[in-house]
């Protein structure tokens, strides 16, 4: 058997590329299984999809804790924000029906970017506090504006607000609004949305 | 004996360096230059995987296709030992250090098609490197390319916030300056 496989070139050449195969299938098959990592990878794929708003309406803390609980088996149809995109992304990911958004947790609504009146603003910091993605810029007795572009539009800051100088207006998207990013750090000027550059945010 | 090693290591580095005058691994040099950061993650793991990919690829050359006559399997068989390599080392480096697999971690998979590895596994053979040769020859390799790609990737971090004209922004001016950058290392031709 040797003496034949040795003396064709043909089926010496498969021997050693499968005895490779074979023996390199091995090594990981047992590296695997001997190097297993614990954690749900699973989490970190939905937690991808999941629109990173960190809004709590789905009644989980934050995305994270979120995605992970669907990985334990927790419903879809829990995100707001998502709405029926992230539902379908989810539904593709996990294999599942999808399922219509969960009116107990908020209907869909288009995306918006919060705006702070800034000549109503007091400066008291309660809407910083409230944002949780670090978007609200401001310190006591000065007033506050918005990062536009890393507000999510959660809502989580009009509440606190007491002189209500806090609107949501929406984000405009489709092709018509749709710009070439502009590389990291040349669009400072733009960063910040206020009064004077007001029909960038709210026209 | 040394000199030798670090005349190889000089022509591997600087004077045959694998991105810039051999124009191998061009994906990566473009792809993960945006960030010093992660540019410097990648060369880290980089350096790792080409000197391990090289030793590796030197030994089943030497072992196991010589000696069976099968020389004219390289190309595939390296492919083969390359992305064992570095699977494993993944599987190892995720379970033993999760600080370094945090560093290192989403760029290992990338490297598996990273076309210097195998450019360097199959020069080797080429240019009948031992095994101390392969291994600095891979080290070389690696270290030129680590060199250029966070040389490129402070140069980008600049780039970003030049006032660069329309139609030259993002991919376009990284091209161009690729290029010089790569006509800069044509200067160091004949050094050795």
């Amino acid at each position: 058997m040797l003496d034949v496989i040795a003396s064709n070139p043909i089926l010496l050449a498969l021997a050693a590329l499968v005895g490779m195969a074979i023996l390199f299938g091995a090594l990981l098959g047992y590296a695997a299984v001997r190097f297993e990592v614990e954690g749900n990878p699973l989490s970190d794929q939905i937690n991808a999809i999941l629109p990173q708003t960190q809004c709590g309406q789905c009644g989980y803390p934050g995305c994270r804790p979120y995605a992970e609980a669907i990985a334990e088996g927790d419903a879809i149809n829990k995100c707001p924000p998502g709405g029926e995109d992230t539902i379908q992304s989810l539904a593709n990911l996990l294999d599942v029906e999808p399922e219509p958004l969960n009116a107990e947790h908020g209907i869909e609504a288009e995306p918006t970017v919060a705006y702070i009146r800034e000549a109503e603003c007091i400066g008291c910091t309660k809407c910083i506090q409230a944002c949780p993605v670090d978007a609200i810029l401001g310190a006591a007795k000065l007033m506050h504006t918005v990062i536009a572009d890393e507000c999510t539009g959660c809502d989580l800051c009009v509440e606190p607000c007491p002189v209500d100088c806090i609107d949501m207006l929406p984000r405009k998207s489709g092709i018509q609004h749709w710009y070439w990013p502009l590389p990291d750090g040349a669009s400072r000027d733009h960063l910040i949305a206020t009064d004077r550059d007001a029909e960038q945010v709210a026209a | 004996m040394i000199g030798d090693f670090a005349v190889l290591l000089v022509a591997a580095v600087l004077v045959n360096n694998f991105v810039l005058v051999q124009f191998l691994g061009l994906c990566p040099f473009m792809g993960v230059s945006n960030k010093l950061d992660t540019a410097i993650g990648m060369s880290a793991a980089t350096t790792f995987v080409l000197t391990l990919a090289s030793v590796c690829s030197f030994l089943t050359y030497r072992y196991l296709l010589e000696p069976l006559d099968l020389t004219y399997l390289r190309t595939l068989s390296f492919i083969l030992v390359i992305a064992v390599v570095v699977q494993f080392t993944e599987m190892v480096v995720r379970k033993t250090s999760p600080l370094l697999h945090r560093v290192l971690g989403v760029y290992l998979p990338l490297i598996t098609t990273n076309c210097a590895v195998l450019g360097v596994a199959l020069l080797n053979i080429n240019q009948a490197h031992n095994f101390m040769e392969s291994l600095i020859y891979g080290l070389g390799a690696a270290l030129g390319f680590s060199l250029v790609l966070v040389l490129f990737a402070a140069m980008r971090e600049r780039l970003v916030v030049a006032d660069v004209p329309e139609p030259f922004q993002g991919a376009a001016i990284g091209m161009i300056t690729a290029g010089l950058a790569s006509l800069a290392f044509m200067g160091f031709a004949g050094l050795v």
